[in-house]
């Protein structure tokens, strides 16, 4: 038996292949025989495609084929659909336009795919997309959604008047009316959720392989759950038998959301390989990615919040335009509804909530979830709205959200949720010390001394993981399950492969998942290996996002060793001639009760395959189990962050001086990988709220278009982290754990531009808070 | 990228007479402009003559109060120089301040005075220096050389083979970085050469960089950081882009030569 690993700060196992240049991304692997496809963009936010001539480019060098929308119609490809149905206010379906994966006769966005030139080489294939000659007759464009409803806007789609695709609420509006209408005071915020342009550090890449012998397909792509894009391309859009078709995610660097979704061109490769019976490999560069994967967040909000004298909320009023982009993305509809009214309440008491989300489709890239999803867009609602009326009221912020947590668990939201627990005093207490807020007064002053302004602002999130009760989801509209499926295979000799339907894609299950299954079978984490990523090594996988792996995965690789281990006891007590209710199970020693009689684990695995003497009159031979697990409820993590920042009254550029964060994501399995999400997850907050934000001109072209315009944030744009954590166990999964990798991207926006508007002195400024904006506040103020 | 000739002379003549034969070619020097355009598609030279393999332009000399910087100096090597940092400590500071580490391996002085970015930095020392432009022709002023943006004094085929810098009393570098590219939004250079000879460069404000007359006057006066604090910029004629605004640029123009100035005290 070995010491406990759960809780062990253990090295990435898959660090020595990462770091080594051994690790296998989509693009490292060569198919013998692979063409490469090169796609003919749309320059046009908006336009009808008169004709598309392709005969020069079907004669230049290497070319195979070109293939344009009317190639893919005749051959009866479907188009693109969407994993979410939100029924509106009416009762009716959300608006589903046609998504095609080559444009049919418009296009509708910058960088909406066109054609497709398939060549012996990359360049070839290149040079001859830009000799596929297309007419365009350009039209209006709109990018702004609250101009897209406006009368005479451009229309994008036929089947959705005024651009809506739906108008959704949540909440009963005529008591939150009630409630307004008598409060002592309303806080009122007006604000943008700005767009944010993914940029994962490996770029989308795809191979499609058809093999005519079995006439079966293999599909390598960067993504996050190949049993969904499995899913997706064989029954709706290809229409192709689920088995032959095998999807493998190898290593992937880096998803955020963007690489859930099945993208045009993960099917069009497919589709070409079999026309060509060649394989054929697409990878996007840097700026085909900008205008190609699926961005994120793209809120228009008005948000109020009632209060009485004492600073209680009575009730919170929000009234939401989102921008979904020119077509709807796999997972696009459930993100400005589900996943963002939902946690309107935060970590408080508010009795009342009314939610009312218009979404709308735009001549802009597709919009999806994006690190967070949703929850960053209402947790930015709630806290900034919290801090906003603490100022009103003249309460210290910390005191204001104490009088208004949640303390009693469970709590029933108004919002639908369910909290199963949850302990914000102790999060709030906890980030109070480590981020000396004390303290923050006399540096205050001391940043005046030196000619800077100093602010400080929090924000106490809650984040809903763990998505999620198949029924509830069905309930809401998924149209998928949202389960998650794992295999736990021991080998004769006591070593274990565990297949798990999540993914990684930079969040270290191979060493997470390892020491889960280390320390409950008690062997060495070296003799654990966790596969993940191929659909024809993994029985079924809903994949990773929305910080779902441990919770759900997790739990689902538990539930097969508990069957492991239910079966171990019977060969134990075969072997032990014990009764098998006399059999102890202990971190891979099966005992007899109340004796030293013992098997160590790998003793029963050799058992089970070498079964000489084995209960065959009992049991089958053979140590391998499946287990399906579907979560009884979403997983809170939650936590309160504070950040200070110093203001350079001169150029007005901001710089975060202090950010404190204290998380409450369960039981931790490990960690410094734990550290490492929070890590990421606050640089990419920060991000929104500093240095990112896509800007899209007049016309629809994309302004920020690559790393001379967008601004990622830097390692010199963040602090030195202090991050640290409390624990309330998560009370319906056995690991009880809850999830960690959007919490740092969900709580760190509101906490930033608290901090830069108590330092201002202003009640609100716009994402991102660039020194050019700080600096134009500056000069109204001075004004 | 579209295919191309690749030439690599291992003299300054070899590289101009494969230049005088190969109209549609160019000069590749440290490359970290043209091969990005290259790659994008945005430039298709027909023939590449490279000059990494020229020995006599990768010369670094400091003669007097002279520092002679060979077109094919790279920026680390100029930033690194300990002759460079003790003749002018500004230059070399500013040197280690372009791009980032592999830019600043790479990139060199020529290639990026012959490219003329509006937002490079070497533009704001060469004229905040007042130095002197050597080509295979002749000897252009630094007040001469910068004519637009991307457009210099140099005819087609001529190729810079050294910039000479004179010495000042006391010299410094601010910039104000694009928060996305790290170029300059607005650098200002600004040189005492002492008995009233003060010179104010300003890169990433303009179509290229430029002199601050107003800003020379009051620090020729009295070289202080007063002198230039009350000075406003006008913000006629300067760039506007999604980072800022020409009003922005020109208030940071003054905020950029205060801080200039009392790092030049200093």
């Amino acid at each position: 038996m070995n010491a406990p690993l759960i809780g062990a700060r253990i090295e990435r196992k898959e660090d020595y292949r990462f770091l080594t240049g051994a690790g296998q991304y989509t693009d490292d692997i060569s198919v013998p025989g692979q063409a490469y496809a090169a796609f003919v963009r749309s320059p046009h936010a908006h336009a009808n495609i008169k004709s598309i001539r392709s005969d020069k480019a079907k004669a230049s060098a290497g070319v195979l084929a070109v293939y344009t929308g009317a190639d893919l119609a005749a051959a009866k490809v479907g188009g693109l659909t969407c994993g979410w149905l939100i029924t509106d206010v009416n009762g009716q379906p959300m608006k589903e336009p046609a998504h095609p994966c080559l444009a049919q006769g418009k296009v509708r966005y910058v960088g909406d795919h066109v054609a497709v030139v398939v060549a012996d080489t990359a360049e070839q294939a290149r040079d001859a997309a830009e000799k596929v000659e297309v007419d365009y007759e350009a039209l209006p464009a709109v990018v702004d959604p609250v101009k897209a409803r406006a009368k005479g806007a451009p229309a994008l789609h036929d089947i959705a008047p005024d651009n809506t695709c739906y108008v959704w609420s949540l909440g009963d509006k005529a008591k939150v009316d009630e409630a307004f209408a008598k409060a002592a005071h309303v806080t009122k915020l007006d604000f943008v959720n700005n767009r944010l342009i993914p940029n994962a550090i490996e770029p989308r890449a795809a191979i499609g392989v058809y093999n005519r012998a079995d006439q079966a397909y293999t599909v390598y792509v960067a993504n996050q759950n190949p049993h969904v894009e499995r899913l997706l391309m064989t029954a709706f859009v290809l229409g192709l038998p689920e088995h032959k078709v095998r999807v493998v995610a190898p290593d992937v660097g880096g998803g955020f959301g963007s690489k859930i979704y099945l993208y045009a061109e993960d099917v069009v490769v497919t589709w070409a390989a079999k026309q060509l019976n060649r394989p054929v490999k697409w990878t996007s560069d840097r700026s085909e990615a900008f205008v190609s994967d699926a961005h994120g967040r793209d809120h228009v909000t008005t948000a109020e919040l009632a209060l009485d004298n004492d600073g209680k909320f009575l009730a919170m009023r929000v009234r939401t335009t989102a921008n979904l982009g020119a077509y709807l993305s796999t997972f696009a509809s459930c993100i400005p509804t589900i996943l963002y009214a939902t946690l309107l309440a935060g970590q408080y008491t508010t009795p009342l909530i009314h939610c009312e989300v218009t979404s709308v489709f735009t001549n802009t890239t597709p919009v999806d979830a994006y690190r967070g999803a949703g929850r960053p867009e209402a947790t930015y609602v709630v806290e900034r709205l919290v801090e906003t009326a603490a100022r009103e009221l003249k309460i210290d912020p910390a005191e204001i959200r104490r009088r208004n947590f949640i303390r009693d668990f469970p709590y029933q939201t108004p919002v639908a949720l369910q909290y199963d627990t949850g302990n914000y005093e102790a999060t709030l207490d906890a980030v109070l010390k480590l981020g000396d807020v004390a303290g923050f007064q006399a540096r205050k002053e001391q940043s005046l001394k030196n000619g800077k302004l100093r602010g400080i602002g929090y924000a106490a999130y809650i984040e809903a993981c763990g998505i999620a009760p198949s029924a509830v989801a069905g309930s809401l509209g998924a149209r998928a399950g949202l389960f998650e499926a794992g295999e736990v295979r021991v080998h004769p000799t006591g070593s274990v492969t565990v297949f798990t339907g999540s993914h990684s894609h930079g969040q270290g299950h191979e060493t997470t998942f390892a020491q889960v299954v280390a320390d409950r079978l008690g062997i060495p984490i070296e003799n654990v290996d966790i596969v993940h990523g191929d659909t024809a090594k993994i029985l079924f996988g809903m994949g990773t996002y929305g910080s779902r792996s441990i919770a759900v995965g997790g739990t689902a690789i538990v539930k097969a060793m508990d069957k492991i281990i239910a079966k171990g006891k019977k060969i134990a007590a075969h072997l032990l001639e014990a009764s098998e209710s006399d059999i102890e199970y202990d971190r891979g020693e099966f005992k007899v009760a109340g004796t030293d009689r013992k098997k160590m684990f790998g003793e029963i695995a050799f058992a089970a395959y070498v079964p000489h003497n084995y209960p065959h009159d009992k049991l089958e031979p053979g140590l391998n189990e499946n287990a399906f697990y579907d979560p009884a409820n979403f997983t809170f993590p939650a936590g309160t962050y504070v950040c200070e920042v110093e203001v350079d009254r001169d150029t007005g550029q901001v710089t975060i001086e202090r950010f404190a964060a204290v998380d409450d994501f369960g039981k931790i399995i490990n960690p410094m990988i734990v550290e490492g999400q929070v890590h990421g997850g606050l640089a990419q907050g920060i991000g929104q709220a500093l240095t990112e934000g896509c800007r899209y001109d007049a016309s629809g072209q994309l302004v920020t278009g690559s790393f001379m315009d967008y601004c990622l944030p830097r390692a010199g744009d963040v602090p030195s982290f202090k991050v640290d954590t409390r624990e309330t166990p998560c009370t319906h999964n056995p690991l009880g754990v809850k999830g960690c990798g959007e919490a740092g991207a969900i709580g760190a926006p509101a906490a930033v531009m608290n901090a830069i508007t108590d330092a201002l002195g202003v009640k609100d400024l716009s994402m991102p808070a660039t020194a050019q904006t700080v600096w134009r506040s500056l000069q109204q103020k001075a004004a | 990228m579209y295919a191309f000739e690749y030439h690599r002379p291992s003299s300054s003549k070899e590289a101009l007479d494969l230049a005088a034969k190969k109209s549609e070619g160019r000069f590749l020097a440290g490359g970290q402009s043209l091969v990005q355009a290259m790659k994008l598609r945005l430039s298709s030279p027909s023939d590449l003559i490279d000059l990494n393999a020229v020995a006599d332009l990768k010369t670094l000399k400091v003669e007097g109060s002279t520092v002679a910087v060979g077109a094919m100096v790279r920026h680390a090597e100029v930033a690194g120089s300990s002759a460079v940092q003790k003749a002018i400590p500004a230059l070399a500071e500013l040197a280690g301040m372009i791009g980032d580490r592999q830019v600043r391996h790479m990139g060199t002085l020529g290639g990026s005075l012959a490219n003329s970015d509006p937002a490079a930095d070497y533009p704001a020392a060469v004229l905040g220096l007042g130095a002197t432009i050597t080509t295979n022709k002749r000897k252009i002023e630094a007040d001469k050389f910068f004519k637009g943006l991307y457009e210099t004094a140099l005819a087609p085929g001529e190729l810079i083979t050294q910039v000479s810098f004179p010495a000042p009393k006391r010299a410094a570098y601010m910039k104000f970085k694009n928060p996305a590219s790290r170029f300059a939004m607005v650098g200002v250079f600004v040189a005492d050469f002492g008995g009233g000879n003060v010179r104010v460069a300003v890169t990433g404000a303009g179509p290229c960089a430029f002199r601050q007359a107003e800003m020379e006057k009051a620090l020729a006066a009295k070289f202080a950081p007063e002198s230039v604090a009350s000075i406003k910029v006008k913000a006629d004629g300067l760039n506007n882009d999604l980072h800022a605004s020409p009003e922005y640029r020109a208030h940071l123009i003054t905020v950029m030569a205060k801080r200039a100035v009392e790092a030049a005290l200093k």
